[in-house]
């Protein structure tokens, strides 16, 4: 009694060829968090459902020959938080993931549903952003690859070709001294999407910054790469001076709305809250403050 | 479209179904399985109530697909207790752990797992991994006592 | 971690089970899942039943039609206000404090929809799915409205009249109603203050939150229908639905599915009389369960309200005169919970010049429903933030401010009584040499202040109607049978304390919940009054059982009645007899009942009178980020005088459970409408209830000062515990930062925009 079609191919051409054929009319699901309960809520009817989860290529985590991680787009939260190297190399990556509702959520939930549920307020794409991850995305027509910031178009739509999916994340080496960090107000600890996020990712060097990212989530229509931010960091000890100057950065790249979760001016000043905050801890762990 | 045929475990026992592609585990649960102990609060996977196991970890049921239970271990709440209430189960009526119950199984299918990964958790743990479980009567002071009692107890037995 | 504690007056610890905390004797279905909620039943043949909810805020009903709907493949049944009986507006026909013309519109629209959710049709069919499908194939046409949703907005000339027949002062209005508490004369009261303080609070509207929706299953067989549903009384079940449905009583069985959480807000219907008439349609059983969108578009939370709260003291800290005026927002019906607003506020107090109003206001939102102590938090919320100024004004402490001028045995309250024998002085010194209060707070440090607040409650608590039935199994073994839903672990209490007046062990009594076509009438679970009036009918059942055994020992000893006494579950035989038989246990004189006399049992029916007043008193500490505005309460501590504990773990419950709501109320929760008057926020991600990472242990301190108007000296417990935390909420953060807070809720974007309106 249903027109849904379900499948879960064991290959990522037949996942391809499947999804194509549904011409835009279907939805991949990895965890199903979003997708569920946009199903249920009549926002979506797809045409069918395919299931990503049986890929193996989307549900591994590779360490890559260059010395960085290709972590699989239908990895669960929880998969990722038990992988202990990940979780040393990029701890704020990891903690994104895991912030991404409640414990039942993260057994599901994946950080490539995150990005392609095209949410400006995702908890993992500020994070993904901050880390310069490279998305591997598959269709048709082959394979490409694209920056993490490049694949929200708006809220809610990609940019992705017509049957394309994403595969991987693909995060770099990690040079000594660097680190990073992921922070997001919420009003309660727990199970609210995020009023604003913030994702920092840092290199020291005796102290000082010599690379950094800032991804900024929930406060423009899509999630931010802040490089102003950035730039305010790089080259400083990470004072009060220049924590301040890329605050004003992040505060300067908002373009929120007011909306049942938050206020323009409540964002736009914590924003810049959360960068001060967010840097530290990335720092700290990076082991130079 | 003919229905779908999924071959599963549930609570140990090899269990077949037929289910539509949109149908959730929590409505297969509920309905032809008549497994009923876990509950819908809310569908979106808000209040955990429907919290069941898969593979050993903690799901929401109302957001997992029948069909993805395919060859997949599922729990719930009525396999928990064998001949005897599992401690857990004891602990929550010894001491109050509840007033309705209707979250009950599900925040016991979430303290359970938690427990079996971190046998000694703090406060702290016991409230951030239980979060995802909404009781609006107990204001979870006695859950999470309870939890961590049970903890110290199975501890204890360890020894 | 901090514990929970109990003071007790030693004269009443000499039971062996009352005050014992005993395992329910529902636990066991509660933990494993078996219990069987309003959900989980299902009937051979069953179908499903969808409503179709109004997309208008208010807008004039042109017509209905549903003839494709009723064509539609695998629909049984359509029903439309038609199907309903029709209770016309000019008569008002009561039940309880419900009226029939409001819900028989409420459950389903009539001349007009008035708020979004707003039932116009149902539909019941093979499967939820068609009957969802089938609701967008039923044509309605509308005259669309101006609307109005916020309360002050509402009592503006100009404002969208809901209701034509209702007048304020000669004129269409969308006041509903006043009402007036007056002690003394308050102007010449304020004559004599030395301070007074007079300010303005808003507050939103705010759901109960039970995690169960509502649900039901009903089957009508020959004209005989069978429902089966988790309300907070079966027997307003049965006679709403019979109201509504125009079938009479004795054709109704109401039979009460376990119940997920009410706190009032089932003590009203709303899908029962429309699966009710749908399976009468169809001629087979049909189940409905509300989605959580349509519990939180269309249940009843409790009102908004905009209030005036002025009041005057003396030098010394002496209450001279208080007025207040608490405008409750009632939704698309009258009937806000004004009683609880203008009685509760000032009650705690002894003040010589009183004057009270609360005045009822509709508006284009669903309408309201009780919701713990109706009324009392928005009051006590007002009161006591202006309690806290008072204080500050006069330099006081601001418990020794409320102990001053607390209520105690004969203070005349604004709404009525003369107070007996109650606890509130109690509570208040056990606040104040609690360690909480006696510990001091950490010292502020960069970006992170910490404040602590006071605030004290009170609520009326209610008798009213129980039943209670009590029989001796043939093998020594109890069945209490009582009608009250058990929402908290009620059945716990009430085996405690049949245990202890049959001097029995508590694990040979067994506890259900009758259907309407088993136990008398009992009223609402509400009120705080099951423990209460249950204990009373309970207690005389076994009283009487008792004096049956006596009876059936002294024909098996051969001796007079009045010369055998019951003593620890043993009939003994007294005076000239003492020591002449061996004891008669329970057991053995259930086993000769056939032959002395036939079965042993005994009910008592009564309307309980005497529940008396409760009060509390509560301490919180909070830590506030400044830089984003975020309170996190850090310790809170709730004082009560419950009377007598009978169960200490459920009434410790009651008080935790109270207070986290509370908390919810002061910070986070709140109905937030679009500019089409809908509901914004209509999910738990969004509503934003406290979830366990957010609160602290919740420490309750048990005061016991026995009622004397019950057998036990029970007060009712369950409501007082959600009247003082919004005020201690504020008073803490205003303690932190230094900065007030008029409106609810206290949210990061209103605290940052407070801190930054003070850097300016």
């Amino acid at each position: 009694m249903t027109d849904i079609q379900y499948v879960a191919p064991r290959t990522l051409d037949e996942a391809v060829a499947a999804f194509a054929a549904t011409k835009g009319a279907g939805r991949i699901l990895a965890g199903g968090t979003d997708l569920l309960v946009q199903m249920r809520n009549g926002v979506v009817t797809p045409s069918a459902i395919v299931d990503v989860k049986k890929i193996a290529e989307m549900i591994a985590i590779e360490e890559t020959k260059e010395g960085g991680f290709k972590i699989g787009a239908a990895v669960p939260g929880a998969t990722l938080r038990d992988h202990a190297k990940l979780r040393k190399a990029w701890p704020g990556v990891v903690e994104a993931a895991n912030l991404i509702g409640s414990t039942q959520i993260q057994s599901r939930a994946t950080a490539g549903g995150n990005l392609c549920n095209g949410s400006p307020a995702g908890d993992s794409v500020p994070a993904m952003i901050a880390a310069g991850a490279i998305v591997t995305i598959q269709g048709p027509k082959g394979r490409r690859e694209l920056p993490v910031e490049k694949v929200p178009k708006s809220p809610g739509r990609l940019n992705l070709e017509p049957g394309e999916i994403v595969v991987s994340f693909t995060l770099p080496p990690r040079p000594k001294g660097s680190s990073d960090a992921y922070l997001r107000m919420i009003p309660r600890t727990e199970m609210d999407i995020a009023v604003v996020g913030c994702g920092v990712s840092l290199t020291l060097d005796n102290g000082t910054c010599t690379a950094a990212r800032v991804g900024l989530g929930a406060i423009a229509p899509t999630v931010l790469l802040v490089e102003d931010a950035a730039k305010a960091l790089i080259g400083s000890k990470l004072d009060d001076a220049a924590l301040a100057k890329a605050a004003a950065a992040c505060s300067a790249a908002c373009r929120p709305i007011d909306d049942k979760r938050g206020t323009i001016v409540y964002r736009t000043k914590v924003a810049g809250v959360l960068l001060k905050r967010t840097t530290l801890i990335a720092a700290e762990r990076a082991g130079g403050k | 479209m003919a229905k779908l045929h999924v071959s599963t475990t549930i609570n140990g026992e090899p269990q077949e179904f037929l289910c539509d592609a949109e149908q959730s585990m929590l409505d297969i649960l509920r309905g032809p399985l008549g497994l009923t102990g876990s509950k819908e609060g809310c569908g979106t996977g808000d209040c955990g109530a429907c919290t069941i196991t898969v593979n050993g970890r903690i799901a929401c049921s109302c957001l997992m697909l029948a069909a993805e239970a395919e060859g997949q271990q599922i729990g719930t709440i009525e396999g928990m207790a064998g001949e005897e209430l599992h401690p857990l189960q004891q602990k929550f009526l010894e001491m109050a752990a509840l007033q309705c119950g209707i979250c009950t199984p599900g925040v016991l299918m979430a303290a359970k797992a938690l427990l079996e990964r971190n046998p000694d958790p703090s406060e702290h743990d016991v409230r951030f991994w239980l979060a995802g479980n909404l009781c609006r009567c107990t204001g979870y002071d006695k859950i999470v006592r309870a939890v961590m009692e049970t903890a110290a107890d199975m501890r204890g037995a360890a020894r | 971690m901090s514990t929970t504690e109990s003071k007790t007056d030693s004269a009443v610890n000499d039971n062996k089970w009352i005050g014992q905390r005993t395992v329910r004797p529902d636990g066991a279905d509660k933990v494993t899942g078996r219990a069987a909620y309003s959900a989980d039943t299902n009937m051979p043949g069953m179908i499903w039943g969808k409503v179709l909810r109004s997309p208008h805020a208010h807008a004039r009903i042109k017509s209905i039609n549903t003839k494709k709907a009723e064509a539609y493949p695998g629909v049984k049944a359509v029903v439309t206000a038609k199907d309903i009986v029709n209770f016309p507006l000019d008569k008002s026909v009561m039940l309880g404090i419900q009226d029939m013309r409001w819900m028989c519109r409420n459950v389903m629209a009539r001349e007009k929809v008035l708020f979004i959710g707003h039932p116009v049709a149902a539909v019941a069919a093979m499967s939820e799915k068609i009957a969802a499908e089938a609701c967008k194939l039923i044509e309605v046409e509308y005259e669309v409205l101006p609307f109005v949703v916020d309360v002050e907005e509402a009592m503006k000339p100009g404002a969208p009249i809901l209701h034509d027949f209702l007048k304020h002062e000669g004129k269409p209005s969308n006041i509903a109603g006043t009402l007036e508490h007056k002690l003394g004369d308050v102007a010449a009261g304020f004559a004599k203050a030395d301070v007074v303080i007079e300010r303005t609070f808003h507050t939103q509207p705010v759901h109960q939150g039970y995690i169960e929706p509502h649900a039901c299953l009903v089957s009508v067989s020959d004209g005989k229908a069978t429902i089966w549903s988790s309300s907070q009384g079966q027997f307003m079940v049965r006679a709403m639905c019979a109201y509504l449905t125009g079938i009479p009583q004795n054709d109704i069985r109401a039979i009460p599915a376990e119940i997920g959480g009410g706190f009032g807000g089932k003590t009203i219907i709303y899908l029962e009389p429309l699966a009710l008439m749908l399976a009468r349609k169809s001629g087979r059983p049909v189940k409905m369960i509300m989605t959580r969108g349509e519990v939180f578009h269309a249940s009843g939370p409790t009102s908004g309200s905009y209030n005036k709260v002025k009041v005057g003291a003396t030098k010394d800290g002496k209450l001279v005169a208080a007025q207040g005026t608490f405008c409750l927002q009632a939704g698309a019906f009258p009937g806000s919970p004004i009683r609880g607003a203008a009685g509760c506020a000032f009650a705690p107090y002894d003040i010589p010049n009183v004057h009270s109003v609360g005045i009822d206001v509709v508006s284009n939102r669903s309408k309201v429903a009780a919701y713990r102590a109706p009324g009392a938090p928005i009051g006590a919320h007002a009161m006591e933030c202006v309690m806290d100024e008072i204080a500050e004004a006069l330099k006081m402490d601001p418990l020794e401010l409320r102990l001053k001028n607390a209520a105690k045995q004969g203070t005349k309250a604004a709404h009525g009584p003369v107070f007996p024998r109650i606890g509130f002085v109690e509570t208040i010194e056990e606040a104040k040499k609690h360690a909480h209060y006696t510990t001091a707070l950490p010292k502020a440090k960069r970006g992170v202040r910490y404040g602590r607040g006071v605030a004290s409650g009170f609520w009326f608590n209610a008798g009213g109607e129980s039943s209670a039935q009590v029989n001796i199994n043939e093998d020594g073994t109890v069945v209490v049978i009582t009608g009250h839903p058990d929402i908290g672990g009620s059945r716990a209490s009430t085996a405690n304390i049949t245990a202890e007046v049959l001097g029995i062990d508590y694990k040979k009594v067994s506890v259900l919940i009758g259907d309407t076509s088993v136990i008398g009438f009992s009223n609402l679970t509400g009120g705080s009054r099951v423990t209460y009036a249950s204990a009373m009918v309970v207690t005389q059942s076994t009283e009487h059982v008792i004096s049956i055994l006596k009876e059936r020992a002294a024909k098996i000893w051969k001796i007079d009645p009045d010369a055998v006494v019951w003593e620890n579950g043993e009939a003994r035989p007294a005076g000239d007899n003492a020591g002449k038989f061996e004891p008669l246990s329970l057991g053995q004189i259930a086993a000769q009942a056939s032959a002395t006399g036939g079965p042993i049992g005994a009910g008592k029916q009564l309307n309980t009178t005497g529940a008396e007043g409760g009060f509390a008193t509560h301490l919180c500490d909070v830590e506030v980020d400044e830089d984003l505005g975020i309170v996190r309460v850090l310790r809170y501590t709730a004082f009560q005088d419950v009377g007598r504990a009978i169960h200490p773990g459920y009434v410790e419950g009651q008080m935790q459970g109270g207070a986290a709501q509370g908390i919810g109320w002061a910070l986070s929760e709140e109905y937030i409408y679009d500019k089409n008057g809908k509901l914004d926020n209509p999910s738990f991600l969004d509503y934003r209830m406290p979830v366990c990472s957010d609160l602290p242990m919740l420490d309750s301190v048990i005061i016991e000062v026995p009622n004397p108007k019950h057998p036990q000296g029970v007060r009712g417990v369950g409501e007082v515990p959600l009247v003082p935390p919004m005020a201690a909420v504020a008073n803490a953060i205003h303690n932190a930062l230094g900065r007030r807070f008029y409106s609810l809720p206290m949210s990061p974007p209103k605290v940052l925009a407070s801190l930054d309106m003070a850097a300016e």
